[in-house]
C-alpha cells in the first residue's frame, strides 16, 4: 500500500490519539510511561518512512515539497489542511520523532507524580511540534505554533525543579506569546493582500516579487515574523527567557525547548516569504549570531550550575546557526541547517546526561560534584563524548556544521567585514573547549564533592544506555557520513543562496567532475564565488527594480 | 594493490582502541597489552613493506580516496590518504618509535590502575597521528590535528584524581585550540581563494600561478603558523608543553617529544609551496624558531625536574626545526625531526627508567651516583645525551648542523643573527644535557634509599603519584628496569647513534641520502637554494668545527659546575635577579594569567553575566512583562460580568468590523478602478 499521501497525517494524529488515550488511561503504576513510550516509538517509526521514500515522493510530485496533502478546511477565509515536507522539515520530523521516546525514557524515574498530566502534555507538545514542521498553510502553521506554547508553559510551571518554576513559565510564555501575537497580525495582513495562506504559493509570489504591499508594510511584516522566530530560537539578545526556562524545565521538555522551531521557521517563512528583507537584515543577524557565540560561551565559562551552563552553551550554539543561515551562502545555509539537526542531537544528549546526574545526586551544582570518574566509567565516557560532540571535535557531528557555517561566513558578500565576523565567531572554538572541559573536570575528576561523597550513585543503567546510544551513534554517523543527510538539505541551501548550478541534474551526484575541474582550473573557487556575487548583484537589481515598480 | 593498504595504517590502531576501550576493562593485563601491541606492530611492518615497495618501484606518491565526507554544492571534501616521501619518513618515525614506546609502556605501566584505558588512549593517539600525516587535504589533516590533541588531553589527565594533571590536560587542549583557531581561519581563506582544501588542488593552483606572491598567501601562511606554533609548542603558545609532563612518562616520550609536537613542523613542510611564496611568513617562522630555541634552552638550564628539563629541551629542539623550515631548508628540518624523535624518545624513556628506579622521584637534586646502580639505563641515556648535544658522529650532530649550515647560507637578511642564536643554543643544549647527565648519574647519591618508595608517596613530586602507588608495592631500593623497558631503550640508543648517517653532507664525504629522498617533495623549494652551492666546502667544514667546539664548551662548563665543583653555581644563584627571572620561567604563565585569562573571566562575569544579561536582557524582559501587565489591567475591566457592558463592547466590536469591511471593499474597488483606468 502506498502510504505516501497520508503519512504526514498519520504522523500528526498518532501522538494526538495517544494523548487522548493517555488521558483516559488510569494514572497507576507505570501504565502512563509505557503508553507514552509506545506512542512515541510508533510515531518515530512512521517518521522513518519519510527519508526512506523521500527521493521517490519528491520526484513524482510536481512541487518542491514531498508527501503533500492538500484539503480544503475552511472556505472563508480560505484555509487549507495543507501538509508537506522538504529536506529540512523532513529531517526535523525524524529528529523530533527520535527525541520523543528518549524524552520519555529520561522522564521514566524523574517524574513521579501527576504522570498523566505530564505525558499527555508531552504528547500534545509533540503534536504541535510535528505540526509546525509539516504545515504548508500559514494559518495551520500558526495554530500549531501557538499550540506548542501551551503544553510547554504548563510543563515548566507544574514540573519545574524549584519554586521559581512559575516565574520561569510566565517569563517563557510572555516572551514567546507577545511577538507571536504581533506575527498573527502580519499573517492576516499577508492573507489580506494576497488572498492565500498557502505557503508554496506565497513563496512563489515572493520569488516573483509579486506580493502586493508597500515596502514599509513588507518590512513591518517581515520584522513581525522574524522577531517572533528570533525570540523563540532565541537569538542574542532576545534570550531573556532561556536560562530560567532551561534550569527549571524537566529534561524531556528542555530537550525540545530551544532551537529548531524558531530556526526552521526563519528558514521556511522569513527566507521564503521575505527574501529581500531577509537579505537586507542579514548583516545585523550575522553580527548578532557571532556576538551570541562569544557571549554565550563566555557566560558559560563562569557558571557553577550545570543547567545554566548548558543554557548559555545553547545560546552560543544557536548563534552559530543564526550566523550560518544569514550568510546566504551555500556553505553557510547547508551548515546552518545541518547544525539545527546537530544541535537537536548534541544538545539533547547533554541535557539527558545532566538529567541522569540529577537523578543520582539531586543537584546541578558543580561545586558539590566531582571525583566519580573512576567509579562510573560509562557515565563519564558518555559525558565526555557528549561534551566532545558539543565542542565540535572533527569526525563528530557538530564539526561538519560549524565548519561549513564558518567557511560560509568567510565567503559571504552580505556584510562588509566577513573576516571580522568569522574571526569573532571562530574564537567560539576556544571558549567552548574551555567551558566544556572545565565542566568535565569539575563534575567528574579530582576529589569527591560534598554530594558525590554522600550519595552512592550508580553507573549508567540499561534504560539510560538505551536513551544515549542512538544519540552517540548519530554523533559518529553524522560526523563521518554527512552527505547522507546533506543531500536533502543542499537544494534548499542552493535555492536560498541564489546559487546557480549549471550542471543540469543534482549537484551532489556530479561532485566527481566538479572536483576534477577544481584541480584543473586555476582558482575555481574564486571564479564561482564571483559568479555567485554577480548573481546576487543581479538578483538584487531585479528585486530593487521590482520594488520600485510596485511603488 | 598497496594504495588501499594505506587505510590500514590508521584503521588498525583504531580497532585496537575500540577493543581495549570497550572490553579492555574485563580483560587481563596481558590481553590488553597484546591487543595494543598487535595493532601497532602491524602498521610498523606495513611501513617496512611500503618503504621497500616505494623504493623498488621508484614511486613518488601513493594516493587513495573514498567517497565524500562533507559535500555541498559549493564545496566537497573526501577522505583521501596520500603517502609521498615526506609522509614515508613521518610514517616510519610514528609507527616504529610508537611501537617501541608501546612495548616500553607494558613494563612501565604494569602496576597502574586503568591499564586498559592507557593503552586504549595510546592506540587512539596512533590512529589520529597516522591520519594527520596521511591526510591528503587540510581538513583531514585537521581531523588528525584535533584528534591527537584529544588523545594528548586524555593522557595528560590520565591520573584524573590529581587536580594538577587535570589542569595540565585542559591547558594543553585549550592552548592548542588557540592554535586551531588560526588553522581554521587559514582553511576558510583557502576555501575562499581556491575552493578546495585538497593539497593537490591548492598547491597545484599556486604552482600554476607563479605571479601569486605574498598578499593573501602571507595571510594564510601566518594563520597556519599560529596553528603550528600551538601544536609544536613555539612562542607564544609553548606554555602547555612543560605542564604536559604531568602525564605518564611514555606519553611524554611518544606524544610530547617524538610525534605529536612535530605536527606543526610537518604542517609547515607540507605547505612549503605556500610558504615559499611568502618570504615574510618564512621569516616569521625562522624568527619564532630561533627565539623559541634559545628561550626554552635558557629555561632548561635551571630546571630541577628531570622531565621538565627534557620538556624545555623539546621546545628548544622544535625551535631548531622551525628555524630550518624558516630558511626553506625543509629537508634539514625533517631530518632533525627524525633524529630528534629517536634521541628524545630515548631520553624520555631513559628518564622514565630513572624515575622508575627511584620509585617515582623526578627531582635531580635528590638523584646522583646512579651510573653504577642502573648501568643499562645509564649507557643508553648517555647515547641520547651525546646525540642531542651535537657531538659527532651521533644523530643530532648531523641534523642540527645541517640546519645551522642552511641558516648560515640562506638568503634571509637576518641569517647571521639566526645562525648565531642557533649556535649559542647548541652550546646551551650541550650544557643542560650534560648537567642532567652529571646530576643524575655522577657524584654522590643524594637520595635516601631506605625511604624511596614510601617517600615518593609524599607531597613533593606528585607528578607520578598514581605511579607511585603501584611502585610502592614492589619497589624499595634502586633497581634496574625490566627488559621489556630496556629493550626499547637499547634499540633507540642504536638509532640515536646511527640515525644521522643517512644525512652525512657532501662536505664530510657523505651523500645526504635523506635530502635526495625528500627532493621530489621539496624540489620547488630547493631551486632558489642553489645559492648554497656558493658557500664552499671549506666554510662548511669550518662551521661544523665551530659547532662541535661549542658543544664541547657546553660539556666543559657542565663538567666544571656539576662534577668538579658541584655547588659553586648554586651557591649564589638565588640572589641573582637574572637567575630568578629564568628560574621562574620569565613569569610567562603569570603574565598570561594577568593579561588574558583574568580579563576574560572578569568580562564574562561582570560585563556579560552581570550587566548585560542580568541588566539589559533580563530588564527588557521585565519591561515587556510590565507592559503586558498594564495592558491586561486595562482589558481586565472589560470582563466586568456586567451584561450591559458586554453588550456595549459587542456593539463597538461590530462597528469596527463593519467599518473595516467597508474600508477594504472601498479600497479594493478603488484599486480595481485604477487598474481599469490603466
Amino acid at each position: 500500500m502506498n502510504v505516501n499521501p497520508i503519512i504526514l497525517s498519520l504522523i500528526l494524529f498518532t501522538p494526538l490519539v495517544g494523548a487522548v488515550v493517555l488521558a483516559l488511561l488510569p494514572d497507576r503504576g507505570r501504565i502512563q510511561q509505557w503508553a507514552a513510550l509506545i506512542v512515541t516509538l510508533i510515531t518515530f517509526g512512521m517518521t522513518l518512512h519519510l527519508p526512506a521514500h523521500f527521493q521517490q515522493a519528491h520526484t513524482t510530485a510536481a512541487s518542491a515539497f514531498a508527501f503533500e496533502q492538500n484539503h480544503l478546511w475552511i472556505a472563508s477565509p480560505l484555509i487549507h489542511y495543507h501538509l508537506g515536507v522538504d529536506g529540512l522539515s523532513m529531517w526535523l520530523l525524524v529528529l523530533s520523532g527520535l527525541l520523543a521516546p528518549l524524552g520519555v525514557l529520561a522522564s521514566w524515574n524523574a517524574i513521579t507524580s501527576r504522570k498523566k498530566l505530564f505525558y499527555t502534555l508531552f504528547l500534545l507538545q509533540q503534536v504541535a511540534m510535528l505540526g509546525v514542521f509539516a504545515s504548508l498553510d500559514l494559518f495551520l502553521y500558526y495554530a500549531f505554533w501557538e499550540l506548542a506554547l501551551v503544553p510547554m508553559t504548563i510543563l515548566i510551571a507544574t514540573f519545574g525543579r524549584t519554586e521559581k518554576r512559575r516565574h520561569a513559565a510566565i517569563k517563557y510564555f510572555l516572551y514567546a506569546f507577545i511577538p507571536s501575537a504581533v506575527m498573527l497580525i502580519a499573517v492576516i495582513w499577508l492573507y489580506v493582500v494576497t488572498g492565500t495562506f498557502d505557503v508554496p504559493r506565497l513563496m512563489a509570489l515572493a520569488a516573483a516579487h509579486a506580493i502586493p504591499g508597500s515596502s514599509t508594510a513588507m518590512w513591518l511584516a517581515s520584522l513581525a515574523f522574524l522577531l517572533a522566530f528570533a525570540v523563540k530560537v532565541p537569538v542574542f539578545p532576545l534570550h531573556g527567557w532561556l536560562s530560567d526556562a532551561v534550569s527549571e524545565a524537566p529534561t524531556a521538555a528542555v530537550m525540545v525547548l530551544a532551537g529548531k522551531l524558531g530556526l526552521y521557521s526563519i528558514v521556511r517563512f522569513s527566507f521564503g516569504i521575505f527574501p529581500e528583507q531577509s537579505h537586507r537584515i542579514a548583516p545585523l543577524m550575522i553580527a548578532l549570531g557571532a556576538i551570541g557565540i562569544v557571549y554565550g560561551a563566555c557566560i558559560a565559562l563562569v557558571q557553577n550550575d550545570l543547567k545554566k551552563l548548558a543554557a548559555y552553551s545553547t545560546l552560543g550554539h544557536l548563534g552559530f546557526i543564526t550566523l550560518g543561515i544569514f550568510t546566504f551562502t551555500v556553505n553557510g545555509l547547508d551548515g546552518g541547517m545541518y547544525q539545527i539537526l546537530n544541535h537537536g542531537i548534541s544538545g539533547s544528549a547533554m541535557f539527558l546526561m545532566m538529567g541522569f546526574l540529577y537523578e543520582r545526586y539531586g543537584t546541578y551544582d558543580m561545586r558539590e560534584l566531582g571525583g566519580i570518574a573512576g567509579k562510573f566509567p560509562w557515565l563519564v565516557t558518555m559525558f565526555v563524548l557528549t561534551a566532545l560532540s558539543n565542542v565540535g571535535l572533527p569526525m563528530l557531528n557538530s564539526f561538519v556544521g560549524e565548519f561549513l557555517i564558518l567557511s560560509g561566513t568567510a565567503g559571504t558578500t552580505l556584510t562588509a567585514h566577513p573576516m571580522l565576523w568569522t574571526t569573532i565567531a571562530t574564537t567560539g572554538v576556544i571558549f567552548s573547549a574551555g567551558y566544556l572541559l572545565t565542566m568535565i573536570q569539575r563534575t567528574f575528576y579530582a576529589d569527591l564533592g560534598s554530594t558525590t561523597a554522600e550519595k552512592p550513585g550508580w553507573d549508567m543503567c540499561a534504560r539510560e544506555h538505551v536513551a544515549m546510544w542512538p544519540l552517540v551513534i548519530l554523533f559518529l554517523v553524522m560526523g563521518v557520513a554527512s552527505p547522507l543527510f546533506m543531500r536533502a538539505l543542499d537544494p534548499i541551501g542552493v535555492h536560498y543562496a541564489g546559487y546557480t548550478v549549471t550542471t543540469e541534474s543534482s549537484p551532489i551526484r556530479h561532485s566527481e567532475s566538479e572536483s576534477y575541474s577544481q584541480t584543473a582550473m586555476p582558482k575555481p573557487g574564486m571564479v564561482s564565488e564571483y559568479a555567485s556575487v554577480s548573481d546576487t548583484a543581479q538578483h538584487r537589481a531585479q528585486v530593487l527594480a521590482a520594488v520600485g515598480g510596485a511603488r | 594493490m598497496p594504495a588501499t593498504l594505506l587505510w590500514l595504517f590508521p584503521l588498525l590502531p583504531f580497532v585496537g582502541f575500540l577493543l581495549n576501550g570497550t572490553v579492555g576493562r574485563k580483560l587481563p593485563r596481558a590481553g590488553v597489552a597484546a591487543i595494543a601491541l598487535l595493532f601497532t606492530a602491524i602498521p610498523a611492518l606495513l611501513w617496512g613493506y611500503l618503504f621497500v615497495y616505494v623504493k623498488s618501484h621508484d614511486l613518488l606518491q601513493i594516493t587513495t580516496a573514498s567517497g565524500a565526507w562533507i559535500q555541498t554544492s559549493a564545496f566537497t571534501v573526501r577522505f583521501a590518504l596520500t603517502a609521498d616521501h615526506l609522509t614515508m619518513i613521518m610514517l616510519g618515525v610514528i609507527t616504529c618509535v610508537g611501537f617501541l614506546i608501546h612495548i616500553y609502556s607494558v613494563g612501565y605501566m604494569a602496576h597502574e590502575e586503568g591499564y586498559w584505558r592507557f593503552f586504549a588512549y595510546l592506540n587512539l593517539f596512533m590512529f589520529f597521528m597516522l591520519v594527520l600525516v596521511l591526510a591528503e587535504s587540510f581538513l583531514l589533516l585537521f581531523v588528525g590535528w584535533e584528534g591527537v590533541g584529544l588523545a594528548s588531553y586524555l593522557l595528560i589527565g590520565f591520573y584524573w584524581q590529581k587536580p594538577s594533571a587535570n589542569n595540565a590536560g585542559r591547558k594543553a587542549f585549550v592552548v592548542n585550540r588557540v592554535g586551531d583557531f588560526g588553522f581554521l581561519l587559514a582553511m576558510f581563506l583557502i576555501i575562499n581563494h581556491f575552493g578546495s582544501l585538497s593539497f593537490t588542488a591548492v598547491f597545484g593552483a599556486i604552482q600554476q600561478h607563479p605571479e601569486l606572491h605574498g598578499g593573501f598567501l602571507t595571510a594564510i601562511a601566518l594563520l597556519l603558523i599560529v596553528g603550528a606554533a600551538g601544536k609544536s609548542a613555539q612562542i607564544p603558545l609553548y606554555v602547555w608543553l612543560p605542564d604536559a609532563m604531568e602525564g605518564p612518562t611514555p606519553v611524554s616520550a611518544l606524544i610530547h617529544a617524538a610525534t605529536m609536537v612535530t605536527a606543526g613542523v610537518y604542517l609547515v613542510a607540507r605547505s612549503h609551496v605556500l610558504f615559499d611564496r611568502s618570504p615574510f611568513a618564512l621569516g616569521v617562522v625562522a624568527i619564532i624558531g630561533a627565539a623559541t630555541a634559545i628561550f626554552a634552552a635558557s629555561i632548561g638550564m635551571v630546571q630541577h625536574d628531570i622531565k621538565r628539563v627534557l620538556a624545555y629541551s623539546t621546545i628548544s629542539q622544535l625551535g631548531y626545526m622551525f628555524l630550518g623550515c624558516g630558511v626553506a631548508a625543509y629537508s634539514a628540518a625533517v631530518f632533525h625531526l627524525m633524529t630528534h624523535a629517536f634521541f628524545k624518545a630515548l631520553l624520555f624513556l631513559a628518564a622514565g627508567s630513572v624515575i622508575h628506579a627511584l620509585g617515582g622521584e623526578q627531582d635531580m637534586r635528590v638523584m646522583g651516583g646512579l651510573r653504577k646502580r642502573i648501568p643499562v639505563t645509564f649507557w643508553t641515556m648517555t647515547m641520547g645525551v651525546i646525540a642531542i648535544a651535537g657531538l659527532p658522529p651521533l644523530a643530532g650532530f648531523f641534523s642540527k648542523d645541517e640546519i645551522l649550515f642552511q641558516t648560515f647560507s640562506s638568503s634571509n637578511p637576518l641569517h647571521f643573527l639566526l645562525w648565531a642564536v642557533g649556535l649559542i643554543t647548541a652550546g646551551m643544549t650541550s650544557f643542560y644535557m650534560f648537567r642532567l647527565w652529571f646530576k643524575t648519574f655522577f657524584g654522590e647519591e643524594r637520595f635516601d634509599e631506605a625511604h624511596l618508595g614510601a617517600d615518593a608517596h609524599g607531597a613533593h613530586h606528585t607528578a607520578e603519584a598514581g605511579h607511585d602507588e603501584g611502585q610502592a608495592t614492589h619497589a624499595h631500593g634502586v633497581h634496574e628496569s625490566p627488559w621489556v623497558m630496556l629493550g626499547p631503550l637499547a634499540i633507540l640508543a642504536v638509532l640515536s647513534v646511527i640515525g644521522g648517517w643517512v644525512g652525512v653532507p657532501a662536505a664530510l664525504g657523505g651523500h645526504n641520502e635523506i635530502e635526495h629522498f625528500l627532493d621530489p617533495v621539496f624540489a620547488v623549494a630547493n631551486a632558489p637554494e642553489a645559492a648554497t652551492a656558493t658557500v664552499s666546502h671549506g666554510v662548511e667544514l669550518g662551521l661544523t668545527a665551530l659547532s662541535v667546539l661549542v658543544a664541547l664548551l657546553g660539556f666543559f662548563f657542565a663538567y666544571i659546575f656539576y662534577y668538579k665543583k658541584p655547588g659553586t653555581l648554586g651557591a649564589n644563584a638565588d640572589r641573582n635577579p637574572l637567575y630568578k627571572l629564568v628560574a621562574n620561567k620569565y613569569y610567562v604563565d603569570e603574565i598570561y594569567g594577568l593579561l588574558i585569562i583574568a580579563p576574560v573571566t572578569v568580562t564574562a562575569r561582570v560585563l556579560f553575566a552581570g550587566l548585560v544579561d542580568g541588566g539589559l536582557v533580563d530588564g527588557s524582559g521585565w519591561i515587556a512583562a510590565f507592559l503586558a501587565r498594564t495592558a491586561s489591567d486595562g482589558t481586565r475591566h472589560m470582563q466586568s460580568g456586567n451584561i450591559r457592558s458586554y453588550a456595549g463592547w459587542l456593539a463597538a466590536g461590530a462597528a469596527i468590523v463593519i467599518l473595516l469591511m467597508t474600508y477594504t471593499t472601498l479600497t479594493q474597488h478603488a484599486t480595481q478602478a485604477a487598474l481599469h483606468l490603466r
